[in-house]
């Protein structure tokens, strides 16, 4: 598995980070490119986790990145650039979701958007087939677990994105969000456990006999 | 320490993310290694988070960097032009003002006048020699009895008066003022005439 590493990790590269910020506040503006190239992509990941849609994760991208130019003033030096970033890009997703919501005749309530009271049952399966990483070469798979992950709520599905396809540590992922690091660990739990739930009926269903890189049938 | 299969639900998540103290671990472990069906949970949702945390599963839209780079670019050329706008827009003003100034002396061949309310006549033969006094606003027909500071009182042409800013007597001059001009003056409407040569206008 492409184990992505947290961009900047190494302290140096975090002193330069600050370095570049205290250059685009002095008016070097060109710097900012460099800034946020190793961001770019949670920026959108961030986005599409709420928006579900990539014109729209695009130009929500766009434009958090955009209200970090104009804000970069206002970043404080003991947050991490990179989790500003993403809280940015996060707000921006809400709102735009709050607004296309309040624009639908009759809101969609999801019951999951909420977060679920109780412990999660996660269901018994006769037999599962496990989905190697090289299935993922075929765009029907991908698109079979990006169909998963978007019936998810988006409390789990904004959680597990940042945390699991994002690489983000805990305390990361609740900050971006805006929620306890308790609140990331439930969510995170569940978005799990119910994308296993959503996955292995389809493995050792239908979608078996596609999947021809099956292998090893496991007892559920 | 055992622990029951709801547990190990309950664990599964921060034991895949080793958050789990060490006794807790070796408890699941030893659950999982006799529970079928603990099992397929653990491995499920480890597979999960493998698959999905591999790079190919969000591919960022082709040419997503460099669009982004490219409404950076225009934004940041939008905030310069706004501010080189703003600065053009000043020195527009600054322009326009400046040439309706110069327009109002310089077109008609006189600069300013030296009096805000003064104005000044076409009709005025420019060889006609008149009196003007230095620290004055207005310019006379010699001996003119409205003429002040008479003790530093000098000649010129009505041409070289206006030149200097000087505007005409409303009282000496008052037949070469244009009618307008005159008929205010006639009125007793000096205001436009009115300066300290000329109190007696007001």
């Amino acid at each position: 598995m492409p184990v992505q590493a947290s961009p900047l990790e190494n302290p140096a590269q975090q002193l330069e980070e600050q370095r570049r910020i205290q250059r685009i506040r002095d008016g070097e503006h060109e710097v900012f490119y460099q800034l946020i190239r190793p961001y770019e992509r949670r920026v959108y990941a961030a986005a599409f986790a709420i928006l579900r849609h990539e014109a729209d994760a695009e130009d929500c991208a766009q434009e958090a990145v955009l209200k970090a130019f104009k804000h970069i003033r206002q970043f404080r030096a003991e947050a991490r650039f990179s989790t500003w970033l993403i809280q940015i890009a996060v707000n921006e997703a809400r709102m735009r979701r709050r607004k296309e919501r309040a624009e639908l005749v009759e809101p969609i309530e999801k019951d999951y958007d909420r977060d679920q009271e109780g412990a999660y049952t996660p269901r018994e399966f006769a037999d599962w087939r496990e989905i190697p990483s090289e299935a993922l070469e075929r765009k029907e798979v991908r698109e079979k677990l990006g169909e998963a992950l978007g019936s998810l709520g988006q409390i789990y599905r904004e959680v597990f994105v940042l945390r699991d396809m994002e690489q983000l540590s805990i305390e990361e992922t609740s900050k971006a969000l805006g929620i306890s690091t308790a609140a990331v660990k439930t969510r995170l739990l569940r978005a799990r456990l119910m994308l296993r739930d959503l996955l292995a009926p389809g493995l050792s269903g239908p979608w078996s006999i596609q999947l021809s890189f099956a292998k090893g049938t496991k007892s559920w | 320490m055992v622990v029951s299969c709801e547990e190990v639900w309950r664990e599964v998540s921060n034991y895949l993310d080793a958050e789990v103290e060490p006794g807790l671990r070796a408890a699941i472990e030893a659950h999982v290694r006799g529970c079928k069906r603990c099992t397929a949970v653990v491995d499920g949702t480890r597979n999960v988070v493998r698959l999905y945390g591999d790079e190919r599963m969000l591919e960022v839209p082709l040419g997503f960097s460099r669009r982004l780079h490219q409404r950076l670019e225009s934004d940041m050329a939008g905030s310069r032009r706004s501010f080189f706008g703003w600065m053009v827009a000043v020195a527009a003003t600054v322009l326009v003002a400046g040439g309706f100034e110069v327009a109002r002396s310089s077109v008609f061949g006189r600069p300013g006048l030296r009096s805000e309310h003064a104005r000044a006549s076409d009709h005025i033969p420019p060889d006609m020699m008149v009196v003007v006094a230095d620290n004055g606003k207005t310019f006379h027909v010699a001996g003119c009895p409205f003429i002040h500071g008479k003790n530093k009182l000098r000649t010129i042409s009505a041409h070289e008066a206006e030149q200097h800013g000087y505007a005409p007597c409303v009282r000496c001059m008052k037949k070469y003022l244009d009618t307008s001009a005159r008929s205010l003056a006639d009125e007793g409407d000096g205001s436009e005439f009115a300066d300290s040569e000329n109190p007696g206008l007001r």
